[in-house]
Parts: C-alpha cells; sequence; structure tokens
C-alpha cells in the first residue's frame, strides 16, 4: 500500500500554485494514493537487467534544419493574455527589490 | 584573516542560429519590437511539439570542442519545472543527467600575477532561453510587461568548477570564453543584448583555530559585463570576509542557507533577492516530445575540422613569431577574429608584423572608428596595406609618404573603387614619393641648399645643430621623396667633415 501524506499533497500543490481546502487535501491524497498504488503494480517486474530507456520510442535524432518561418502577428500572441498593453503580456508585479 | 576565495561561474551563451531551438521563429535581438517572433511552440501553446534545430546542436558540439569536454555518444533532454512569467509553458527544455558533454577546462593566464592557471569545466548543456521580464520601475508596484521574442533561443549552459581563487580570475575566465566564442563563431557574445551572461557562485576557505571552515555559498545572479563579475564578487568576498569575523561560529556553510543575491551596479552591492529558487524543486524528468541525440565519431571529426585557431594560441604567436608586445598582441586579438585576419595577411604581406601592428593599431584603427564600421567593411584590402607597407619596410617610401599613399586609397576605396596591389605603386609614381637612392642627386641639392643659406650653414659648423632644421627643410621641399633623418646626416657631414 503506497501511502501519500498530507504534506506531500501540500508541497506538491504549492509547486503547482494551487491553493486546496484542507478538506481538498485529504480527499486528494487518497485519491492521488491511489494512482500511485496502481502505477505501484509495476514494482512487482524484475527489471534489474533491463537498460532504462530514456525514451519510450526507440528513435533518435529527429532534427530540423535552421530554417525560419514566420511567427504569429503579435495580436494573436496576445489574443488569449488575461492583461496586456497591446505590445507586451502583462503579469503582476515580480520581484520586490529589484 | 587567511582564507581562500573559491569561485565557480555558470555561464548563458546564445547561440548564432538564424531559428529558435525548437521552432522557425526567428532568433534575434529585437526589444523594440516585443512579441513578433513567436508561435505556438514557443508560447507553448496545446498541441504544438518541439522538433531540434541541427545547427544549434553542431555549434553545441563545436563549443565543447573548443572548451576540452567530452562529448556523449547519446544524451537527451529534460522538463525543468517551475513557474515564471517568461516561461509560459511552466517548464524549461533542458539537460539534467546525460548532458552532451561534461569535464573540460580553460586556460587562462592572469595579468596580475603573470601566472598561466587552467579552470576546470563540469560540463556544458543545451537549453532554451526564457522570455524577458520588463519590471515597474517606479516603485508604485505596476505591472511587469513579458517579451517572449526570446523564449526559445538556443541557449549552452556552461558550468565551471570552483577552480576560481579570485575576482580577478573570474573575469579573465569570463574574457577568454567569451573571446573564444566570438572566434569560434558560436556566438556574439554581446554582453549589452544579454547573448552572454553569467551568474557566479562564491564562499571563502576560512583558516580559522587550526582549521579550514567554509563560508556559505552565495549565488549572484545575472552579472552582465566583465567590470559587473569582477566588482560584484570583490564586493561579496568583502561581505562573506566581514559576516565571518563578526560571527565565527555561525557564519558557516550549512549553519546558513546557499543565498541568491542580485547586483546593482550603479551602487556597487549586492542584494538579497527573492525569487524562484525559493523552493527549488524542479522535478525533471525526461521530455517526451524529444528523441535522445546520438553524435558519432565521424561527425565530431568533421566538426573538429571547422575550429579555426584559438585566440590564445595566436596571441602566443604574435608575440613569439612576429615580436609583437603582449599588449599589442591583445589589443590586436581583442578586436576579433576577421580583425586579426587582416592583421595577419597585412603582416604576411609586407614582412614585418610590428609594422603591421603599428599601422593597425592606429591608422587603420582610427579611420574604422571614424567611419563606424567593421575591418570586414573596410575600403583597403588586406594585400593592398600590405604591399604598401612592404615598400616602407624596404626603404622605398618614408612613413610620412606611406601615410599620404594610405589616404589616397582610402579616399578612392571609400568611393567605390576596387583596390589593386598595383594601385600602390602608381600613387607612389604620380606622387613621386618614391625616396631619392642617388645619393649624387641628393648631394648636389644639398649644396644649392647650402650656398644660398650661408649664414645656417655657418652656425652649423659652429655646432649650432638646431641651424639644421631650416636646410632640412628646403632640402625636402627639392626632393619629394626622402629620408629626412638620412638628409639630416648628410647636411651636417657635408657642413662639418
Amino acid at each position: 500500500m503506497v501511502e501519500l501524506s498530507n504534506e506531500d499533497v501540500r508541497k506538491v500543490a504549492s509547486l503547482a500554485r494551487l491553493k486546496l481546502s484542507d478538506a481538498e487535501i485529504e480527499h486528494f491524497a487518497q485519491q492521488l494514493g491511489g494512482v500511485l498504488q496502481y502505477v505501484h503494480v509495476l514494482d512487482e517486474l524484475d527489471v534489474s537487467d533491463i537498460e532504462p530507456m530514456a525514451h519510450a520510442v526507440d528513435i533518435s535524432n529527429v532534427l530540423r534544419d535552421d530554417e525560419t518561418t514566420p511567427s504569429l502577428p503579435r495580436e494573436d500572441a496576445l489574443a488569449n493574455a488575461p492583461k496586456t498593453d497591446g505590445r507586451y503580456f502583462l503579469v503582476p508585479q515580480i520581484l520586490e527589490n529589484a | 584573516m587567511e582564507y581562500t576565495t573559491v569561485i565557480g561561474l555558470e555561464v548563458h551563451v546564445q547561440l548564432l542560429t538564424k531559428s529558435k531551438l525548437f521552432c522557425g521563429c526567428e532568433n534575434l535581438f529585437n526589444p523594440d519590437n516585443p512579441n513578433v517572433q513567436t508561435c505556438p511552440v514557443c508560447l507553448g501553446l496545446p498541441g504544438a511539439l518541439p522538433v531540434m534545430n541541427r545547427e544549434a546542436f553542431r555549434l553545441s558540439l563545436k563549443t565543447s570542442l573548443a572548451l576540452n569536454l567530452q562529448i556523449a555518444q547519446s544524451s537527451k533532454w529534460d522538463r525543468k519545472q517551475y513557474y515564471y512569467p517568461d516561461l509560459p509553458k511552466a517548464y524549461q527544455i533542458s539537460q539534467y543527467d546525460l548532458p552532451y558533454s561534461s569535464e573540460g577546462c580553460v586556460e587562462i593566464t592572469v595579468p596580475s600575477t603573470g601566472k598561466t592557471r587552467r579552470v576546470g569545466l563540469f560540463r556544458a548543456h543545451l537549453e532554451e532561453d526564457a522570455g524577458k521580464n520588463i519590471h515597474d520601475e517606479s516603485g508604485r508596484g505596476g505591472d511587469s510587461q513579458v517579451d517572449l521574442n526570446r523564449c526559445g533561443t538556443p541557449l549552452l549552459e556552461i558550468v565551471s568548477k570552483p577552480d576560481i581563487r579570485s575576482a580577478e580570475e573570474a573575469r579573465v575566465f569570463l574574457e577568454e570564453l567569451r573571446l573564444l566564442l566570438w572566434y569560434i563563431e558560436v556566438s556574439d557574445c554581446n554582453m549589452q543584448e544579454g547573448s552572454l551572461r553569467c551568474d557566479a557562485n562564491v564562499n571563502l576557505h576560512v583558516q580559522h583555530n587550526g582549521e579550514t571552515v567554509a563560508t556559505p555559498i552565495v549565488e549572484i545572479k545575472n552579472l552582465n559585463s566583465f567590470r559587473g563579475v569582477e566588482a560584484a564578487l570583490e564586493y561579496e568576498i568583502r561581505q562573506q570576509a566581514k559576516k565571518f569575523e563578526a560571527d565565527p561560529e555561525g557564519y558557516r556553510i550549512g549553519k546558513v542557507p546557499k543565498a541568491t543575491h542580485g547586483w546593482n551596479a550603479d551602487r556597487g552591492v549586492t542584494f538579497e533577492q527573492r525569487g524562484k529558487e525559493e523552493a527549488a524543486d524542479y522535478r525533471y524528468f525526461p521530455d517526451p516530445d524529444l528523441c535522445p541525440v546520438t553524435v558519432s565519431d565521424d561527425e565530431i571529426a568533421e566538426i573538429r575540422a571547422t575550429l579555426c585557431e584559438f585566440p590564445a594560441s595566436r596571441r602566443h604567436r604574435y608575440v613569439s613569431k612576429l615580436g609583437l608586445s603582449d599588449d599589442v598582441a591583445g589589443v590586436i586579438i581583442d578586436q576579433g577574429r576577421r580583425y586579426a585576419d587582416y592583421f595577419e595577411a597585412v603582416a604576411s604581406e609586407c614582412g614585418d608584423g610590428k609594422q603591421a601592428a603599428n599601422w593597425m593599431t592606429q591608422d587603420v584603427q582610427r579611420e574604422l572608428n571614424e567611419r563606424k564600421v567593421e575591418i570586414t567593411e573596410f575600403s583597403i584590402p588586406a594585400a593592398v596595406l600590405g604591399t604598401l607597407l612592404k615598400q616602407i619596410v624596404a626603404g622605398e617610401i618614408t612613413v610620412k609618404s606611406g601615410r599620404e599613399v594610405f589616404i589616397v586609397l582610402l579616399t578612392e576605396g571609400d568611393d567605390g573603387s576596387e583596390l589593386e596591389t598595383s594601385r600602390v605603386n602608381e600613387i607612389i609614381a604620380e606622387k613621386g614619393l618614391k625616396v631619392e637612392q642617388d645619393t649624387g642627386k641628393i648631394e648636389s641639392i644639398i649644396d644649392t641648399v647650402v650656398t644660398r643659406n650661408e649664414k645656417a650653414a655657418e652656425d652649423v659648423r659652429a655646432g649650432k645643430l638646431q641651424a639644421v632644421g631650416p636646410l632640412i627643410g628646403q632640402v625636402m621641399r627639392e626632393l619629394k621623396g626622402a629620408d629626412a633623418s638620412a638628409v639630416r646626416q648628410m647636411i651636417i657631414d657635408r657642413l662639418t667633415k
């Protein structure tokens, strides 16, 4: 049985910038614990003789030539911005003491 | 207080590709036109897939060869997760445990000690740059502006070992690294435009009551000038020494957490930075959108063949083979590879490195500055200047006449003429600048001048050598091309022997 503590959930939530209530933390600890437990089934396999893979598909060297293609017009790039001045994406102030 | 300074640098270099690392958007410094070089890939829109730029990887390999780094046969890319407004995907594609190269070194010569030191490198890896945040500086807490033009630009991260022992060494290391990368043409290394940026980690190993104890490591972020690197480190070293003296038991590594500082160049101080490092937990995992890249020995050999002679080796050769001083050699090298190429072509044509260096650092440099152009746009080809200097070296014309020919060449070149080497002798002939080698002719002119100026001649005979000046002037007027010091000697001989 894989246990996922409330503390683990709180940390993951804070890394993902999610604010969860205590009830939600309780709830997700159980749900995510269930997911982990399901994945845990894989531990039954003995993989000690198998070389780790860097990628799920066994291909390499997928490269493109260094050629430019048209970019999006600025208004399209900014179309979904929560806030913009027409030139930049605007976000709440970042550094407090820069 | 006795201590050793321990510094390691992390250098970020933008690569000179036409397009970005994972998409076809243009890789161009363009701050006046924000957010015009973006697409679904570099904006991190759902469903967009990155494809690696072949040229970016080739330039990375080239860099590693120049830095004596070992290249991995196979490497992969990972996602480094963090939230920051300049990173729309909320992860940066970088390399974690299998970078494409590791274990190299850069050799530096430290001016204050004259010593050569080898600075080890842990690794170099290829990643994408983030966008740029522009903060409201009014102090009223206004919104920050985000420009994503730079987002996804190919960026090399080069990480040094903690082998650097002073702020000066850190600056010299960075200067040498920049010069090298600029010469091999993998980056323009323009610090003002942010193509070369540096973070420094520094602490002190202090001798304290018979044991060595270390102060906490401080990371100084975003140093964007050589002077800034040196000044920020000097400041931080002084601060750490002070803090340790005030609290030798408490101000130690492990007891105080690692701090991240910024550098305020105007005030000359570092300041504690609150930033994304607060909860540094990047949860790296292999990026499933990208495949591993493998490199063969043949490819490495092919790229190695494209490397040019490195600046350090050139500098050494200019001193040992061409007889230049360390300073002059350094001045020429620092002007860049094309400038050094031009200098070498001139030196080889005229056969005199010092003469070539004089002209490069004075006449040529002055004209370049005046025209605000690079050597590649200079209107006198190296072979033509070399041919001119050859005449001076051979004593066929004087340096003064050489300057006259130089100005004519420059005017014609600027007017659009394709200058040929034969033009040099044509101008010398047209202007009658050839040094008069016929001493009989010079002597007969001296005789005429002396007869015309009995008073001055008497003074010279009486030992007043300053009186010889006007005589030289008159002789020189008659003879267009003559070596004034030789004429002076001939007049003195004529009058006093």
